[in-house]
């Protein structure tokens, strides 16, 4: 079994990011860049199926600038077996994403996609869905649970009513939540020998995909910020104070 | 400018967000909503102001099956629209790509019929987007928008689709309770790690039950096993939006903050005075959760609160 794995290159989720003051975007020079932490939970799932021997061969996927081949190198460290790089350095959308990778498993056909189940920089939490809907494939997304059992996945995902089990044959597509596994650490050899591994450069260019943005980003402003409040002193006053704020929203 | 609404479904019934994603959406025009479940559920939609028609399917619940459910209505509508659940998550994107159309979601604000607003890096900025398709796959965040009135009697249009899934649904795991929806509630009670285990979220239980309150948590308190997972609220958890958020034994990381950003009011209970959320709460008690929560109860208790 082959599995695929896209991995995003995004700001590091523990830097505070800030707004660039024309509201044009985020700042992102000099800030702290890696791997989406939904991603890595997508590469441990596919190494731990492999370790398993459930799959032969690991594929990550990255599209984005030259500077994205470190997320691949991190990938093909925690065990994943080659990289391709989509180099673009132009911004793209998820649509535009989702098709450059149905090129991607049109031609290497994977019996599994894994993908985080969103960015931590766009939010969007698309692409997953949309290549299923392209490449005709099920999906399961927001997996916190994943069975194989010959040719079929069983998926238990985190839904809003609590968690569901679903069945879904492959070639199918999986998109990972947090509690799937505890990503792991690639130790140094790992890590120097993921530089050998085999990891192919291309240009966006090479798949004929329309990259013409759909939506217009007007601006990207910092949300209201609160103002400190005030302190109470004693259990009294804090229940005299909620029973305050009831009353008011009852009358409203 | 017509509109077609994805009704929320909980269980088979109308979820109560379903109300919120109507009025967001009647702002872009007159809505059908799909309502791909039972009976009642159909009957329940039809009374929401803002409905021109309800279009009553057979059930439908994996997302390939209501894609193409979607897919085949879409023609006549400029906007196709769900809420920013789960399904809402799960469905529209898939929809969009087999349509070929960029879709916008997590909608907080509409500014304009294709000028919308949504959070990203974890509600640490916030996003302009004017979209300039032909027609638009939208999803409205529910508890940024106030819940369309009722007292409508919409015509129910039954559709007899036969809609296959290549994906099975197994079992559901739902988590037992007659607590209010979270992303809907008006007050929610959260409680943190430092709650200690699910014995301690009896405590956090106890108090939510006196204000007739939803119960939240942590992702740490999640992944500690003191809490289901759909209790979760945060970045990747339930954003909600309740006039009265009560954070038990919370210190306040990024990702939790981002679930809580639209809460009209902030109530913290910490030991530490300078955890993050206390120092963004519009007023904080400072001790130990394990002492106030039981007087806290009894104090609410004794004052007779009709909730």
């Amino acid at each position: 079994m082959k599995i695929l794995v896209a991995v995003k290159r995004v700001v590091d989720h523990n830097v505070r990011i800030r707004v660039r003051p024309d509201g044009s975007g985020v700042e992102t020079n000099g800030v702290r860049m890696s791997m989406n932490p939904f991603c890595k939970h997508a590469v441990e799932a596919a190494v731990q199926l492999a370790e398993a021997g459930s799959a032969d061969e690991v594929v990550i996927v990255s599209i984005g600038p030259k500077a994205a081949n470190d997320v691949i190198l991190t990938a093909l460290a925690m065990g994943a077996h080659r990289g391709i790089l989509v180099e673009s350095d132009q911004s793209l959308e998820t649509l535009v994403i989702a098709k450059l990778l149905a090129r991607i498993v049109d031609e290497e056909q994977p019996d599994l996609v894994l993908l985080g189940k969103q960015a931590v920089d766009d939010d969007s939490n698309h692409v997953g869905q949309m290549l299923a809907a392209l490449t005709d494939r099920p999906q399961a997304t927001f997996a916190s649970e994943i069975k194989l059992d010959g040719n079929a996945l069983e998926v238990t995902r985190e839904v809003d009513s609590g968690r569901e089990t679903i069945a879904l044959p492959l070639p199918a597509i999986v998109t990972a939540d947090l509690r799937l596994n505890t990503p792991r650490n690639a130790a140094l050899p790992m890590v120097m020998k993921a530089r050998s591994k085999p990891l192919a450069v291309r240009p966006v260019a090479e798949f004929g995909v329309d990259l013409t943005p759909r939506l217009k980003v007007e601006q990207v402003a910092s949300p209201p910020e609160r103002a400190a409040g005030k302190r109470v002193n004693s259990v009294a006053e804090l229940a005299t104070a909620i029973a305050a704020d009831i009353n008011e929203m009852e009358a409203i | 400018m017509s509109v077609l609404v994805l009704a929320e479904l909980d269980n088979g019934a109308l979820s109560a967000s379903t109300a919120r994603i109507v009025a967001a959406a009647s702002q872009l025009g007159p809505v059908d909503l799909l309502v791909p479940g039972p009976a009642a559920a159909a009957d329940q939609a039809a009374t929401i102001a803002g409905i021109a028609k309800v279009i009553h399917a057979k059930e439908v619940v994996l997302a390939d099956g209501l894609a193409n459910l979607l897919a085949g209505l879409a023609e006549p509508y400029t906007v196709i629209a769900a809420a920013a659940s789960t399904t809402g998550k799960d469905v529209m994107p898939r929809l969009a790509a087999k349509l070929d159309i960029q879709p916008v979601t997590d909608i907080v604000a509409i500014e304009a019929p294709n000028r919308f607003v949504r959070p990203v890096y974890a509600g640490n900025a916030l996003e302009t987007v004017t979209d300039g398709q032909a027609k638009h796959v939208l999803t409205f965040r529910a508890s940024a928008f106030r819940p369309a009135a009722s007292g409508n009697a919409a015509p129910i249009q039954p559709l007899d689709a036969q809609i296959a899934s290549a994906a099975r649904f197994i079992a559901a795991h739902r988590t037992q309770s007659d607590i209010p929806d979270l992303s809907t509630a008006q007050i929610v009670v959260g409680g943190g790690v430092s709650v200690g285990s699910a014995e301690g979220f009896k405590l956090v239980e106890q108090l939510g039950h006196v204000l007739g309150a939803a119960i939240g948590a942590t992702r740490a308190a999640v992944d500690a096993g003191y809490a289901p997972n759909d209790w979760q609220v945060g970045q990747t958890g339930k954003i909600i939006a309740p006039d009265l958020y009560i954070a038990v034994g919370i210190s306040g990381a990024l990702q939790h903050l981002a679930g809580i950003q639209g809460a009209k009011k902030i109530i913290a209970i910490n030991t530490d005075p300078e955890a993050p959320i206390v120092k963004i709460a519009d007023l904080a008690l400072i001790g130990d959760l394990f002492e106030i929560l039981p007087q806290l109860t009894a104090e609410l208790e004794k004052s007779g609160l009709k909730r």
